[in-house]
This record gives structure tokens, C-alpha cells and sequence, in this order.
């Protein structure tokens, strides 16, 4: 159990989530705050011998007044004495090369009369520019501790510890401003009303009631009787309030900074930006970038994910080799075991595309590409921010969707939601491998392209043109709430922090393996059960028949043969077949059979289930799940009436184009609900994707069989 | 004149909004009245604008950029 809560509260790009890490190490998690959707991470940290501390690390914010959803927990947490993460202490992160602009949001928190302190964060950068900050003079100023700290060197984390141990829980900070000249009735009046000494936490209150959900439904309407009654006009206030704090911190920093040498304080980041930036070699950078992205996810993985591979065939087979043979045995090595094979194969490809990213996100790059793709995301109904969940898209929609959330503009953000599943994950990779090495010949055009290579290739580039084409459509459709923003801070370019970089693979992959797992799993089971299960007649009858007919066989080959061809029998009057067999009228015209039927039902909850399901229905020994077994499996499958083999050219590209637009994940569709708080987006975007998928595969079928 | 009708390199003192809304954005941003800001560079499609204010570098639309009144 902690002894004292402390929030960590900065402006973005102060290196706080880097403090975060310093503080916690691995000892941190990631929840919800009750009834909303942001992340709420949390650590533990040992202040002294006998003391521990949970830190709360929330998001990151330019003011109390939030810009998007994420920003608005910060009041909410600070203000509501009863929210589980309300704070004994708050740690406020500044950027040491910054101080008036990060001074702003410290004095709006100093205001609310909680206990702080100050970090100066980054004064080793600060010291490189040449700027000096009097650390004492300016905590004789504020009223409050304040620690001179370089979190990416570890530089006073001792002293950081100590201060917060220190901190004395009643509030000791010099007022700012006096805020009750903006308005003097409505401020006593609400003090009364909430019950509350705090002028500011008052005004706080009049501006944002709506969004501090610990007020009932009564006390806002009184709220907002008081706002009526005294003409309480929100913007103009707010904006008075920042001239107001300005000039304050500015009498607050007089005499304290010494700048020296702030001619060269830009030099690197505006040489860098006139390269990458460049209207011409900016473009192409990007395009390098992302192509060395792909590369990567895909050459590098190649490895730990064939040794995950075989580990979990040996799993198995060591499994029925030591195990009592029998029903449970089989759930558990070809339902469960089965299933998280299949899910923990993903990991090295998503921890090295969150990697990637936070190495983009960390050095500053991500917000130049984001900076330089507004314009044309703009026309398709997008914002530049909307590129960040797009690429992580190619990863897996669902932390995609929630990192949509940085988007402040509720259209764009809608929108960005709708067309991020679009864009090809990770799921959908083992589908197109699979299929582009059964029908697409292993050659090499011009001596260096592989020929299957390009046909992936091309299968992204259809999935990111159909996510822009969908976003094109939805401008139209969709209503905008409010005017769309895109005021930025352009950061610095930094080297990436390394430790924060394996933070990032670290909790994205655990969550991906327990948010995804538990869908996935569960799934394998069903699936297991539909498929080795059938009526009971239909199955009496089947073993019967090869009971009489292996009565009659010596020769243990054809033994084996007869073995294999029961399964096979069994599957299709199996609960599984006669769902496939009752939707193949449907997926006939798309060039599917059954058995590829009974792959999209079980894909409908999770497109990684195809794989398997294919594997289970071509009756591959062992439960193996080697590709190459699979594959010769599926070439060799012939269709009973003509003899002609299933997996033709068109019937696979159907294939993939399905599996390329269709909604085959529960855990988006429960995502997208959690973000927009209601059935409708998920149903449209499920009703959608479909229909596009199953037109997409029937133009490509009929034009191609 | 507006910021928005300035070049890459070119400099003005920030004087007053024409919106209330994004004047309040702003100025939380550090685009005080008063404050100096020079354009630093376009994006590769001329719009969004990055801006040297306060210290830091902002980018913000064109659009944006024409609410701040400058001189």
C-alpha cells in the first residue's frame, strides 16, 4: 500500500513520462479512470525506507482549460476530492528551456490550493543554451519546493524523493492572481454553493461544470443558474485570466533567468527541419522511413517468430506424447494451446512496430510528419494527426483507435476511428502470406523485387487508398460539432530515450496480449468444440461406417489414410460444417466453399483465427502449424464436383480482399465502442466494411475466375 | 496585417485576435499581444505554417494564423 499519492502534471514534451519511468521502473500499470476511456497510468515508488509512493501520471496539458478529451482528466482529477486518484501531492514537470510558457499551467494548479512542488526538468539541455535559472530565488517566489532535475540523466532523483517526502500536505504557494475580479458575484456564489474557500477552484467550476462528473444533476443546473444570472462569458474570461498570469510570471521571473547564448539554441533542430521538412526531400524521407518500417516489422520478426513457432509444435507434441489421452487433453493442446500459439506469434512484429513508432514519436519526427501531411488529410476529411493512428493501424487497430484520442476535433477524430481498421494489421499479415505463396509464384522481377513481396505490398497500398477514399466520403456525411484545430508545439529534435523506447514494446505488447488474448482464446475454444462436436446421428453413422471398413484393412497406410478421412467426415457434419455449408450460397459468388466458410465465421471475432481454422479443417496432423504444411494442403484441395483445385488465383485474391476490408475483430468493435461512447459508430463501421468486402471480393472473382 | 500574410524569415509584434475562441488557445500557447513571432517556414503544401514565438516552435493552419493581428 502507498503512504502518499502523487500526480506528475506538465505540459507535453517535458520529458514527464521519461520522470514517469525513472520513478516506477517496471513497477507500473496501466487502468481507466472510473466511467472514461483515458489510460490511467500508475506506478509505485519507494521514496525512503518507509515510505512508498503511488505516482499517477497524468496526460500531458498546456493549461487547465482542456483542448481534447485526454487533457480534460486533468481538472477532474485534481479538482474531486473523492476520485480514487485525487493526489496528496502534486509533482509539477517543467522545461527548464521554456519556464514562462510551462509556468502558466503551475500557476493555475498552485491556485486550486493543492500541496506541490516544481521540477525543473531538462536543465542540462537549458545549461547547453546557455540559459541560468536561480532555483532558489524562484522557490522563495513560488511559495514551494522546487527541484533542478535532468530526468534523461537521472540527475536529481534523490533529491526529487526527498522533496516529495517533504512536501507538507497543506498548501504553502503564494497566490498568483486574484481571480475574483473576473467575476466577483457568480465566484461567491458558487463558493457557497459547492462549499468550498477556493476563489479559483470556484471559476474552475463556472468553466467546466459540465465536465466534472461528481456533480449531480441538480447541483449543475444551479451551477448553471448562476452562469445565466451573472452573464458569465467563458471566453473572455479564460482569456483574461491567461493575460492576467502572464504578466504575474512575469513580475515572478524578473531577475531570475539569465539567457547568454540563445542564438544557437535552434541550430541543429532548424537545419534538420529545412532537410525534412524540404518540400521535396521531406516526401521522400517519409516514404524511406515507412518503407524501412515494413522491412523491419517484417524481416526482423522473422526469426523469434519461427522459433515461437516451433516451440509451441513442440509443446503440443510433447503435450500428447505425456499427457492421458482424451477430450480434455485435446481442448487443452489444440483449443487453448492452440490459441495463444497463435496469439503470442504477433508480439515480436508489434513490439517492433510500437518501437519504431515511439522512436519517431520520441525524436520529434512524428509531429514534422504530421505537420507536413495536414493539407492533403485535410481534403480527405482527416487532420496531420490523424497519420499517427493510421500507421499504427498496419500494427493493430485497437491502440491505433485509442491513440486517436489526441485528436482534439470531433469530426476528425470520428472519422480517423471509422477508416483506421481499414488499414492492413498485423492480424491480416498471415492471411496474405499464406495466400500470396499458394497462388503467386516465388520470383524475382528485375533481379531484386520479389514478385510475392510486391503482391503484399500492393495489399497495403489498397488498404490505406480505401481508408482515404472511406474518410473522403464520411466529410460529406458526417456533421462537424465544433471548428477543427491544429495549434501544435513543434518539439525540438532529441535523441530517442532507449529506456523509454522498451517501455513502450513492453506495455503495448502485454496489453495487446491480454486484451486481444482473451478474445482470441476464448474463440479457439468455441471453435474447437464447433468443430469436433456435430449431431449425434450424423456422427454415430460415420463411426460406424469406418468402424466395418477398417475392420476389414491391415495395411497400416491405408489405415492412417482411412484415420485422416474420418476426421475430415467428421468435420464436415461437425457444428462447424453445417454452419459453413449453411452460408456457402451466400459466399459462392465470392469463389468460397464451405470450408473457407467456416474461416470467415470464426474470423469474424478475430481475423488471426484463419490460419488455425484452415489448418483444423485441412486435417493437418498434429495440430502443426507450419505455413508450408498448410499450404500444400490447401493446393492440393480439389473441389468434389470438378475436380478443378479451390484455391485458384481468383479465388485467393477474393480471399484476401475480403480479409483486407471486411471487420473481422471484436476487440476494434468493442474498442470503437469504449471511444464513442455508444452502439452506433461500431454498427456502421461493421455494416460498412462488410458490404465493402463482400462487393470488393465479388468484382474480383467474377472478373478473374 | 494578418500572420498569415507574411513570408518564411519575416517578423511582427503580435497587437490583437479576431477570434475569441482561438485567441484564448493562443495565448495559453504563448502568442501574447505584445510577443514578437517570425515565421520560420511553410509546410511542403504551403499551409500549415511553423512559427518562432515565446521561445519554442508552433505550427498552426494558415486559417488560424489569420485571427493574429500583427505589425
Amino acid at each position: 500500500m502507498a503512504d502518499i499519492k502523487v500526480a506528475l502534471v506538465g505540459n507535453p514534451n517535458t520529458g514527464k513520462s521519461t520522470l514517469f519511468n525513472l520513478l516506477t521502473g517496471l513497477n507500473q500499470k496501466i487502468g481507466n479512470f472510473p466511467g472514461i476511456t483515458v489510460d490511467k497510468k500508475i506506478g509505485f515508488c519507494k521514496l525512503s525506507a518507509n515510505q512508498n509512493a503511488e505516482i499517477i501520471d497524468l496526460p500531458g496539458t498546456y493549461s487547465l482549460y482542456p483542448k481534447s478529451k485526454d487533457e480534460s482528466i486533468v481538472l477532474q482529477v485534481l479538482a474531486d476530492k473523492s476520485n480514487p486518484s485525487h493526489p496528496d501531492v502534486v509533482v509539477l514537470v517543467a522545461d527548464a528551456t521554456n519556464l514562462r510558457r510551462n509556468l502558466l499551467l503551475c500557476s493555475q494548479v498552485a491556485d486550486l490550493g493543492l500541496p506541490m512542488l516544481l521540477v525543473l526538468n531538462m536543465t542540462d539541455m537549458a545549461r547547453k543554451e546557455g540559459i541560468h535559472i536561480n532555483v532558489n530565488k524562484l522557490a522563495e517566489r513560488l511559495g514551494i519546493q522546487v527541484v533542478a532535475m535532468s530526468a534523461r540523466k537521472s540527475d536529481g532523483l534523490d533529491t526529487l524523493k526527498k522533496a516529495i517526502s517533504h512536501t507538507t500536505w497543506v498548501s504553502t504557494q503564494v497566490t498568483g492572481i486574484d481571480v475574483t475580479i473576473f467575476a466577483p458575484e457568480a465566484i461567491t456564489e458558487v463558493k457557497e454553493k459547492i462549499k468550498t474557500e477556493n476563489d479559483y477552484y470556484a471559476l474552475q467550476v463556472l468553466h467546466q461544470h459540465e465536465h466534472l462528473a461528481f456533480f449531480t444533476e441538480k447541483e449543475q443546473q444551479e451551477i448553471e443558474a448562476i452562469e445565466k444570472a451573472h452573464q458569465f462569458e467563458s471566453s473572455k474570461i479564460q482569456g483574461a485570466e491567461t493575460i492576467a498570469r502572464y504578466r504575474y510570471l512575469s513580475t515572478v521571473l524578473t531577475d531570475l533567468i539569465f539567457d547568454t547564448g540563445a542564438e544557437k539554441k535552434f541550430k541543429v533542430t532548424d537545419r534538420l527541419d529545412s532537410i525534412l521538412t524540404n518540400r521535396f526531400w521531406g516526401f521522400l524521407i517519409f516514404i524511406l522511413i515507412l518503407f524501412f518500417v515494413f522491412n523491419a516489422i517484417f524481416s526482423w520478426s522473422s526469426y523469434p517468430m519461427t522459433l515461437i513457432e516451433n516451440g509451441f509444435v513442440w509443446l503440443t507434441e510433447f503435450g500428447h506424447a505425456h499427457l492421458p489421452s482424451g477430450v480434455l487433453t485435446n481442448l487443452l493442446l489444440d483449443g487453448v494451446v492452440a490459441g495463444l500459439g497463435g496469439i503470442i506469434i504477433f508480439i515480436p512484429q508489434i513490439a517492433i512496430l510500437f518501437a519504431l513508432i515511439s522512436i519517431l514519436e520520441d525524436t520529434g519526427y512524428m509531429a514534422r510528419v504530421t505537420f507536413m501531411m495536414d493539407k492533403i488529410m485535410r481534403k480527405f476529411g482527416l487532420s496531420g494527426k490523424s497519420v499517427v493512428p493510421m500507421i499504427g493501424g498496419i500494427a493493430c487497430a485497437v491502440p491505433s483507435i485509442m491513440s486517436a484520442r489526441n485528436i482534439e476535433n470531433w469530426k476528425d477524430r470520428i472519422i480517423t476511428i471509422m477508416v483506421t481498421p481499414l488499414v492492413s494489421c498485423s492480424a491480416r499479415l498471415p492471411v496474405y502470406t499464406l495466400l500470396i505463396s499458394l497462388v503467386v509464384p516465388n520470383k524475382m522481377i528485375l533481379g531484386f523485387l520479389s514478385l510475392q513481396g510486391l503482391t503484399l505490398m500492393a495489399m497495403y497500398v489498397i488498404s490505406i487508398m480505401a481508408a482515404i477514399l472511406v474518410a473522403f466520403v464520411m466529410k460529406f456525411i458526417i456533421k462537424a460539432k465544433e471548428k477543427s484545430y491544429f495549434i501544435m508545439e513543434l518539439p525540438v529534435y532529441r535523441m530517442p530515450r532507449w529506456s523509454n523506447v522498451i517501455y513502450t514494446m513492453y506495455e503495448k505488447s502485454k496489453t495487446f496480449v491480454l486484451e486481444a488474448g482473451k478474445v482470441i482464446i476464448a474463440i479457439s475454444i468455441v471453435l474447437w468444440v464447433l468443430a469436433t462436436y456435430g449431431p449425434s446421428k450424423r456422427f454415430d453413422a460415420i463411426e460406424k461406417k469406418y468402424t466395418a471398413i477398417e475392420a476389414n484393412s491391415t495395411d497400416s497406410v491405408q489405415l492412417a489414410s482411412l484415420e485422416r478421412d474420418k476426421a475430415a467426415e467428421k468435420l464436415e457434419n461437425s457444428y462447424a460444417g453445417i454452419l459453413g455449408q449453411t452460408i456457402e450460397p451466400a459466399i459462392k459468388p465470392l469463389g468460397f466453399d464451405w470450408k473457407i466458410g467456416i474461416a470467415l465465421i470464426t474470423s469474424f471475432a478475430a481475423r488471426e483465427a484463419f490460419v488455425g481454422t484452415m489448418s483444423t479443417i485441412y486435417s493437418v496432423d498434429n495440430g502443426d502449424e507450419q505455413t508450408a504444411t498448410i499450404r500444400n494442403k490447401m493446393r492440393d484441395a480439389k473441389n468434389p464436383e470438378t475436380g478443378l483445385p479451390v484455391f485458384t488465383f481468383a479465388t485467393s485474391l477474393s480471399l484476401m480482399l475480403f480479409y483486407a476490408f471486411a471487420m473481422q475483430c471484436m476487440s476494434t468493435v468493442a474498442v470503437v465502442y469504449r471511444e464513442t461512447k455508444s452502439w452506433k459508430w461500431p454498427v456502421i463501421q461493421l455494416v460498412y466494411m462488410t458490404a465493402m468486402a463482400y462487393v470488393a471480393s465479388l468484382i474480383a472473382y467474377q472478373f478473374l475466375k | 496585417m494578418k500572420l498569415s500574410q507574411l513570408n518564411p524569415g519575416e517578423q511582427g509584434t503580435i497587437v490583437s485576435f479576431t477570434d475569441l475562441e482561438m485567441s484564448v488557445k493562443l495565448m495559453e500557447m504563448g502568442c501574447l499581444p505584445g510577443e514578437v513571432v517570425e515565421v520560420e517556414r511553410f509546410a511542403p503544401l504551403g499551409d500549415p505554417i511553423a512559427i518562432r514565438v515565446a521561445g519554442y516552435q508552433l505550427c498552426l493552419r494558415k486559417s488560424e494564423a489569420s485571427v493574429i493581428i500583427i505589425q
